[in-house]
């Protein structure tokens, strides 16, 4: 470096540009509002992909930050549904009271349950996750006098959404969803910015730290039971999130929210959009659903089929030269 | 002279295999401590044992008089034992810099701040610098470890140890892997640390061994066989028998 003295370290000067934004992903966050305002029409099915992409997003931070391995992260999701319908029903309609509240309920859960995936391998932590999922699907289903049982939680009204500390009049939710998709997206947005201060601190590094090296993670002070801990926690939270906000913008839980599908579901999400740089859920979620209704529009009863095939042209050919076509003939084309 | 680390009676037993047999073992502090013995002596198992990789069967481990025989691995680290590899046991998707900028955090307490950038303390990135330039991993620093040659690699995994700000350090074969060139660089890096910092060290090579330690312990099948300053185990010709007769040391 010859050029001009520069008054920072190269070290001090990389760190510093550490956590910098990319111009990408400006283009993003601009483009989730702009979503709102030019697609009105579409605001039920934009909805949906917000709220999978959110679920998206907290299985990442498990799976792709932390390396924690879900086949159950349904629990956290249908957890705060439930939390959210059943606080709606039985004590305040309010929506963004019963945020808070599922979202600290499902942040309980997974701080309860976080125990159970600090030990063992990869194979034990696939099928602890996938076991307490049906734990809760059971629970669920037998506590009928609560939750409604196999008939789901019905009767759940939500109350218009007021905007804390001010005088503004409620937003009812309306029937073509513009308000549900205008609240899922500032939720989303919301959790996002938090998520990506995560990442970069040095908490997120510790994550990637221990997923790549368990043994010198604590060779360097790092506890790395209490860093998976906190991570399952919060990433309870941001599924109950999810689970929470289609819970009340639809009125409705069921048990199919604790369901097998549902786990696999924002794992293939996941996969599609690429794990371990936060963004994967967001481009996935809008990957699957378009795919989904493209598929389905076109031939609704082979959707399955098509979704596999592409599930595993994409995991052979590999992400990085899928979504780059140029890269697929002629030199330098094979790996 | 103090002792900081000191074993009493170690035993750690893999089944019938007495790995560690009955070790009773002295760190001082400021030692320049070299651990030497066949393959299989159990030396690697004795770092594992001093840094809570492995539980002992019996025996104590204590530091500064405190006895931490059943403290967590990451708690003794916290307290200054600190260690290397003898296989790189890197952050492989990290780069250089985010690898030593996290292991600074730890050690200065912030690696909690959620909320905060890995590069916004300017003490981490001065901290950080320095290691850099010391390992001369700079013109790396940004390049993902797996991608990392292999001499660069294991500069990073000395690095990471130091940036732990250790009072006790373990090397675990060091040089292993390293051109003959380089090896005495890396040992005036090592030497290079306080005075009051204790090296322990596992090596193979008789030269670096006799022109880095003070002091020798010489592990055959687990025990204690021989120990005393680099002069009397080096001219102890039952030492010579067992160990070094292979090699040419004169």
């Amino acid at each position: 470096m010859s050029i001009a003295p520069a008054a920072l370290s190269p070290a001090a000067r990389s760190l510093a540009g550490y956590a910098r934004w990319r111009w990408w992903e400006l283009a993003l966050f601009a483009a989730l509002p702009l979503s709102w305002l030019l697609l009105p029409g579409h605001a039920l099915l934009l909805k949906d992909i917000a709220i999978l992409a959110l679920f998206a997003v907290s299985l990442d931070l498990i799976l792709g930050y932390a390396g924690i391995v879900s086949l159950g992260h349904a629990a956290f999701f249908g957890f705060g549904a439930y939390a959210a319908a059943l606080f709606a029903k039985e004590v305040l309609p309010d929506p963004i009271v019963g945020l808070v509240v599922a979202v600290a309920a499902s942040s309980l859960l997974g701080l309860a349950t976080s125990v159970l995936i600090l030990r063992g391998t990869d194979l034990t932590r696939l099928m602890v996750t996938l076991g307490v999922a049906s734990i809760l699907y059971e629970l669920a289903n037998k506590l009928d006098w609560l939750t409604g049982g196999a008939d789901g939680l019905t009767g759940v009204v939500i109350g218009p959404i007021t905007v804390p500390f001010s005088a503004l009049a409620g937003f009812e939710f309306d029937l073509n969803g513009r308000v549900a998709y205008a609240y899922t997206l500032v939720v989303l947005i919301v959790v996002l910015l938090i998520a990506r201060r995560l990442v970069y601190s040095p908490f997120g590094a510790s994550l990637q730290a221990l997923r790549d090296n368990r043994l010198r993670a604590a060779s360097i002070g790092l506890s790395v039971p209490l860093r998976l801990i906190a991570v399952y926690t919060i990433a309870g939270g941001v599924a109950g999130a999810a689970g929470a906000l289609l819970a009340q913008t639809s009125g409705f839980a069921s048990l199919d929210l604790f369901d097998f599908h549902r786990s696999a579901e924002v794992m293939l999400v996941l996969v599609i959009g690429g794990t371990g740089y936060l963004y994967g859920g967001i481009f996935g979620a809008i990957a699957f659903k378009l795919l989904h209704d493209l598929i389905s529009a076109w031939t609704p009863q082979y959707w399955n089929f098509w979704i596999g095939l592409f599930l595993v042209v994409l995991v052979l050919v590999g992400r990085e030269r899928f979504i780059r076509p140029w890269t697929w003939f002629g030199k330098g084309a094979r790996p | 002279m103090t002792t900081v680390l000191a074993t009493r009676s170690l035993v750690k037993r893999f089944g019938g295999l007495a790995a560690t047999n009955d070790v009773t073992l002295d760190v001082q502090r400021g030692a320049r401590h070299a651990l030497i013995g066949p393959n299989g002596a159990g030396k690697t198992t004795l770092i594992n044992l001093l840094t809570g990789v492995l539980e002992p069967t019996s025996g104590t481990i204590s530091l500064d008089g405190a006895d931490i025989t059943k403290l967590a691995s990451h708690l003794r680290v916290r307290r200054g034992v600190v260690r290397t590899f003898q296989i790189n046991q890197l952050f492989n998707t990290l780069t250089p810099l985010s690898s030593l900028a996290l292991a600074v955090s730890v050690h200065r307490k912030t690696s909690t701040r959620w909320w905060r950038s890995l590069g916004s303390d300017a003490g981490v990135a001065a901290e950080c610098e320095q290691l850099l330039g010391r390992f001369r991993l700079g013109d790396v620093m940004d390049q993902p470890v797996h991608s990392l040659a292999y001499g660069k690699r294991r500069l990073l995994e000395i690095a990471l140890a130091l940036a732990c700000q250790p009072r006790v350090l373990l090397l675990d074969e060091p040089v292993a892997g390293v051109p003959e060139g380089e090896r005495q660089e890396i040992f005036e890096t090592i030497n290079a640390l306080p005075a009051d910092v204790s090296i322990l060290l596992i090596e193979h090579d008789m030269d670096l061994v006799f022109n880095f330690a003070r002091t020798v312990t010489v592990l055959v099948n687990g025990a204690v066989f021989a120990e005393g300053d680099v002069q009397s185990v080096s001219q102890d010709p039952r030492v010579k028998a067992v160990y070094l007769g292979e090699d040419d040391v004169t």
